[in-house]
């Protein structure tokens, strides 16, 4: 029966339902995505100038937290080359901005001032005042979200040259 | 059409049109379970009864349960724990028999690989009830995001971030899991669907393929001896009870299971009663906050052991070993490479590999909950590696055993 009639109509039977579940398959992801307005939401916009030195802020920025630490003179001076380069300048002074989950699984780190350190209680990561991992297991360094500089201000959301260039040089994801 | 006569009775008017003596005889009458068991072949009820507990008292959460970020706490920790008449009982038998099933689940698994109750055609029967086990723990899991606690969202943040899959960056995939770039309303909801009805349903229908598979090959017993069940059936039959080494699943073998269900529900209302916190992390009754992790997150007792094998490596390392340990059970048949199925204790090296293994995922569970700290980060690694090694030796030594 293989080439007769109930062959051809279990194959056009197997078309029309593969065709059909392709296209099932293809709503139900879409449907399982994040709404246009999730999406949209928003940016934020920070002042820079409100901020005090080592004291940490944590702002919010699509549902995460975002970390601000204005830099001490001491802090800038323990600085290498790679710590510099995490380093977001506005009106000539330093500040680390980074989203506030570690990079491991996503928990918020705590912030010791004195020790100038962060520590992740889930797994007992470590990141030092720039963001950087000082003790595994989160894989890299605290992510920066996207900026962009503006006067006194710095917006979250969009992307400015000094974060594309971050990007491209890899300081962050 | 088929022949139908005058009923002579209700039950001869239903058995003409259903067939129910013929259910009635495969499933019960003559489905035949040998003598030589014990109390441990009464899991597999206790756990029929444990998941009829939490459906019961589920339908009842649900009734006044609301799935939206803003009122899901409130409407579980005042309307049902303080308005709703018996709210809390519903809540308390939910929730310690979500932490109970898993007791019941690995005491049922560990007697499985005592007995090698996943050999010689029970292969399915151990496969599905893996299939039964991460389905359970997708259920427990999602159960837990819908109190909308602080445990809750940290759970549900770190485990959807598993997904982002350590160095390959998939966070366009744990965006699409959670409808958002973090746990909010869409996350809620879709697990609470998951929750009441597609992981139910899922189970509900593991359940049937778990018991299909034991249908054929019956379940095992005390001395893995193969028993040829139409000879000692037809014995019992005969009315040689005494001589046959099987009995009939029911009225008679279920009597005793249902006995030890009993002894099980008295366990289990004790703990409902008077010792429900211990299902109950105080942590979760502190609404959920994006801003704020809790100190030390951990997840039920029931997750420790995998949680400790993915905790002491870096992440993607981390990521590997936990992966290793969600699937390698599934493949326990393939890999014990002896064709004895006897009592690990008749086994040599196998006992020592059982006893190893049940021991070092105690250990595994205690790390987990102990903060990762100095000397417990370390034992928590060793147990890890302890872990892997002993799934590596399986197929050596179990290929070393002489047949018995």
């Amino acid at each position: 029966m293989k080439n007769g009639r109930r062959g051809f109509m279990g194959k056009a039977f197997g078309a029309v339902a593969g065709v059909g579940a392709v296209a099932s398959l293809y709503a139900m992801k879409k449907s399982w995505d994040p709404l246009p307005s999730v999406r949209s939401a928003g940016f934020t916009t920070l002042d820079m100038s409100a901020y005090k030195e080592n004291e940490l802020v944590v702002e919010k920025w699509r549902g995460k937290p975002i970390f601000v630490l204005k830099k001490t003179a001491e802090m800038l001076a323990k600085q290498n080359d790679a710590d510099k380069a995490r380093d977001i300048l506005v009106n000539g002074e330093h500040y680390m901005v980074c989203i506030g989950l570690c990079t491991h699984l996503g928990c918020i780190p705590g912030y010791d001032s004195k020790g100038e350190s962060f520590l992740c209680a889930c797994h007992g990561g470590m990141y030092d005042f720039t963001g950087m991992v000082t003790k595994a297991p989160p894989p890299r360094g605290l992510d920066i979200p996207p900026f962009k500089i503006d006067g006194n201000k710095l917006v979250l959301g969009e992307e400015g040259p000094e974060y594309k260039k971050m990007k491209e040089t890899g300081i962050t994801l | 059409m088929a022949h139908f006569t005058k009923a002579t009775s209700v039950h001869d008017w239903v058995n003409q049109r259903l067939g129910i003596d013929t259910v009635r005889r495969v499933m019960a009458t003559e489905y035949w379970i040998p003598k030589n068991i014990n109390f441990l072949w009464a899991m597999g009820m206790v756990l029929a009864i444990t998941f009829a507990l939490l459906l019961v008292s589920g339908i009842f959460l649900l009734m006044y349960y609301q799935p939206n970020v803003n009122t899901a706490f409130d409407s579980v920790n005042y309307t049902i724990m303080r308005e709703v008449d018996f709210g809390w009982l519903w809540r308390h038998i939910h929730g310690v028999a979500a932490s109970v099933v898993f007791l019941v689940i690995y005491i049922h698994m560990f007697t499985g690989i005592y007995y090698g109750s996943y050999k010689k055609g029970r292969e399915l029967i151990w496969i599905s009830g893996m299939l039964l086990f991460v389905t359970f723990s997708a259920e427990a899991f999602s159960g837990y995001m819908l109190p909308w606690g602080q445990m809750s969202y940290w759970a549900g943040m770190v485990i959807t971030n598993l997904f982002s899959l350590g160095g390959l960056h998939a966070d366009g995939i744990v965006e699409w899991i959670r409808g958002d770039y973090v746990p909010a309303q869409a996350f809620l909801d879709r697990f609470f669907m998951l929750h009441v009805l597609l992981l139910p349903l899922a189970i509900m229908g593991v359940i049937g393929l778990h018991f299909g598979a034991l249908r054929i090959p019956h379940v095992n017993n005390q001395d893995g001896e193969e028993i040829d069940f139409e000879k000692e059936a037809a014995k019992y039959k005969a009315g040689d009870k005494k001589h046959s080494k099987v009995i009939a699943f029911a009225n008679d073998f279920m009597s005793k299971d249902m006995f030890v269900v009993g002894i099980f529900l008295i366990f289990f209302f004790y703990l409902v009663f008077f010792h429900y916190d211990f299902a109950m992390d105080p942590v979760n009754f502190d609404p959920a906050d994006g801003l704020k992790t809790p100190a030390h997150i951990y997840p039920e007792w029931y997750f420790l052991w995998s949680y400790e094998i993915l905790r002491p490596f870096s992440t993607n390392i981390g990521l590997m070993a936990f992966g290793f340990a969600q699937v390698i059970f599934f493949l326990l048949p393939f890999l014990d490479r002896s064709p004895n199925a006897i009592p690990a204790s008749r086994r040599g090296l196998f006992a020592v590999w059982f006893w190893l293994m049940l021991i070092d995922m105690i250990v595994l569970t205690a790390m987990g909950k102990l903060p990762p700290e100095g000397i417990f980060s370390s034992i928590g690694f060793y147990a890890a590696l302890v872990f892997i090694g002993l799934w590596i030796a399986l197929p050596i030594i179990t290929k070393l055993e002489k047949k018995a």
